[in-house]
């Protein structure tokens, strides 16, 4: 059986170590290939529980491939095979009789491009609980605004629910998509280098948003802004084609990193 | 480490003045790119000027004999005699003709459009073959739509559905307006087909992922997030398909049409009188050419302006739903 890298949490401040013993996500000597081509090398990596884990490496890495590993959006590309395993909960989500609807419910995913459905703000955020049968409008109301609120965006579009989501900003847009993937209540995030596309005002608030949501979700980014994974997640994995190289505390990674390839990328030598 | 003023890292001002002073025209005239500019151009006119011929054409000399009484009236058997005769028949055969056809036609063809995009593996031979039966589909004669329509239609199925309903006479078994209109949705399907995968495909993939994410089914996220997209495209393929189909004539040749009724079809296992046949036979069958040319040009000209309504109505639904799109609510 491989090793699973957890390392301790030590930072002040977190007394509350994550159990090694038991990591809500645990992936085993996972590879995918791509055909004939190898993706991922086996990777083995245990993610906490509501927690930001990012991801970093440079582009082809495999860290997207990886992401999407985690909610089973792989499954949708031809000619995509994984071997290893993949645990959430302690479940196999590659076992056979897992139904890869009902992992996404647990395991919500927020996309690069923000892709807002062409509805009104209202049925955007409306359109998963619809989905997993809520009929009542009181409900539906109560869980929309709830979760507005929870991507910080309530105050910007309270007046005008009903009006395209195509409308708003891009930020605004992506937040949109978060409350989205919030309001049908997932245990985790996946979020997919969610401010690539956003000026530095609009990351600002997503990057605020991902510490908030982090106290009720489980968040595991994908991020190429060095900053951004210093910032906002409390481990980081560093990956270099399609191995991890490195996986530790954010602040061990960003400051005294053990690995030399691991040192030469966040101090930007390469990458 | 001292700083460099302007004038020390800009290039030296050339001392050639004329450079810029100079105007722009061209040394010597281009011959080649008038040339090429001007084919193009008079191309693109001659489609212009051809169109424009045919319907002044059509509209100076059908206007004069159309009037209230001619779309509105049911003709003797001799239909030939410019004062007495109507097309109300054919103008309600080609109608119906036209609209169940596109009823029968855009199901089907959405429903492959999606199965060929959604749910086929692009590269497995059954997608293959069937993307080649499409194409092919779209490039048989439409004679042979006709002959097919008869053998299939009214042959094996018509006459196969009064044996099983015990008909003593041909009820099912002979020409009739849903053979007729069913020939023609074979033959548009193509079109449908088409356009409709088109328009899916066009589709961004983030919108699919997005409703596949949230834990959707493949269904589910077809019904709710592609179709809706979808259907602006899907309505030009209807568009396409009334298009060609309302002013064909030998699909229906032997499936349908007839040269004459007098009364109206009431029941789709009639026959009907329709306009493009009829055009053909005022100008066969006329025993007078000379006085049966305005009503000729009426017809043709009645055709164009069914085609074009039947159109304008596709248009109207589908800017309604871009508008729509557009503005949510």
């Amino acid at each position: 059986m491989a090793e699973i890298t957890m390392p301790k949490m030590n930072l002040p401040g977190t007394a509350t170590t994550v159990s090694a013993s038991a990591p809500l996500i645990a992936i085993e000597n996972l590879s995918l290939y791509y055909g004939a081509s190898k993706a991922l090398k086996n990777i083995s990596l245990g993610l906490g529980e509501k927690v930001v884990t990012a991801f970093i490496g440079p582009s082809g890495c495999g860290k997207s491939t990886l992401l999407r590993c985690l909610n089973r959006m792989n499954d949708l590309i031809d000619n995509v095979r994984i071997e290893g395993s993949c645990k959430i909960g302690g479940h196999d989500i590659y076992a056979k009789d897992v139904d890869a609807i009902e992992l996404r419910k647990r395991v919500g995913m927020v996309f690069q491009k923000s892709n807002p459905f062409p509805k009104s703000i209202y049925e955007n955020v409306a359109y998963g609980l619809r989905l997993h049968g809520m009929k009542a409008k009181s409900e539906l109301d109560a869980v929309v605004e709830k979760s507005l609120r929870g991507a910080a965006l309530w105050d910007e579009v309270k007046d005008r629910l009903h009006s395209s989501a195509l409308g708003l900003s891009g930020g605004q847009q992506q937040r949109l998509c978060i409350a989205r993937a919030i309001a049908i209540r997932p245990e985790i995030i996946l979020m997919d280098e969610p401010a690539s596309a956003l000026d530095p005002l609009a990351t600002a608030r997503i990057e605020e948003l991902i510490l908030e949501l982090k106290k009720e979700f489980t968040i595991v980014i994908v991020t190429h802004n060095m900053q951004q994974a210093a910032r906002i997640s409390d481990y980081t994995a560093f990956f270099y084609i399609g191995e991890l190289i490195e996986f530790d505390t954010t602040a061990k990674i960003f400051t005294n990193p053990s690995k030399r390839q691991t040192e030469d990328y966040v101090t930007g030598r390469f990458g | 480490m001292n700083t460099l003023t302007p004038s020390e890292y800009l290039p030296e001002k050339s001392a050639d003045t004329t450079r810029f002073t100079r105007n722009f025209r061209a040394e010597k005239f281009d011959f080649w790119s008038f040339f090429f500019s001007g084919l193009t151009g008079a191309a693109t006119w001659l489609i212009v000027a051809i169109l424009a011929t045919i319907l002044l054409n059509i509209g100076i000399n059908g206007w004069s004999a159309i009037s209230w009484h001619f779309v509105s009236t049911i003709p003797k058997k001799d239909f030939f005699d410019a004062n007495t005769t109507g097309v109300l028949p054919m103008i309600v055969g080609t109608s119906i003709r036209v609209i169940v056809m596109t009823i029968f036609v855009i199901p089907v063809g959405v429903i492959t459009a999606i199965y060929l995009t959604e749910y086929a593996a692009n590269t497995s031979l059954l997608t293959r073959i069937i993307r080649a039966a499409v194409n092919n589909l779209a490039g048989v004669p439409s004679i042979v739509f006709g002959l097919f329509g008869l053998g299939f239609f009214i042959n094996f199925v018509g006459k196969n559905l009064d044996k099983i309903l015990h008909n003593t006479d041909a009820v099912w078994g002979q020409p009739a307006l849903v053979w007729a209109s069913l020939t023609l949705a074979v033959m548009t399907l193509p079109v449908v087909i088409v356009a409709t995968e088109e328009s899916l495909k066009a589709i961004p993939a983030g919108l699919r992922e997005a409703s596949l994410a949230l834990g959707a089914t493949k269904l589910q996220t077809i019904l709710r997030v592609v179709l809706p997209q979808a259907l602006p495209g899907i309505l030009t393929g209807g568009i396409l398909a009334v298009s060609r189909a309302a002013g064909e004539v030998a699909p229906i040749l032997f499936t349908g049409v007839a040269y004459y009724m007098a009364s109206l079809p009431s029941h789709l296992s009639d026959q009907f009188m329709d306009l493009g046949y009829h055009v053909f036979v005022l100008s066969t069958q006329s025993p007078n050419i000379e006085q049966t040319r305005p009503i000729l040009y009426a017809t043709v000209l009645v055709l164009l302006i069914l085609t074009f309504a039947l159109n304008l109505v596709a248009v109207l639904i589908r800017s309604n739903i871009r508008k729509k799109m557009r503005s949510m609510h």
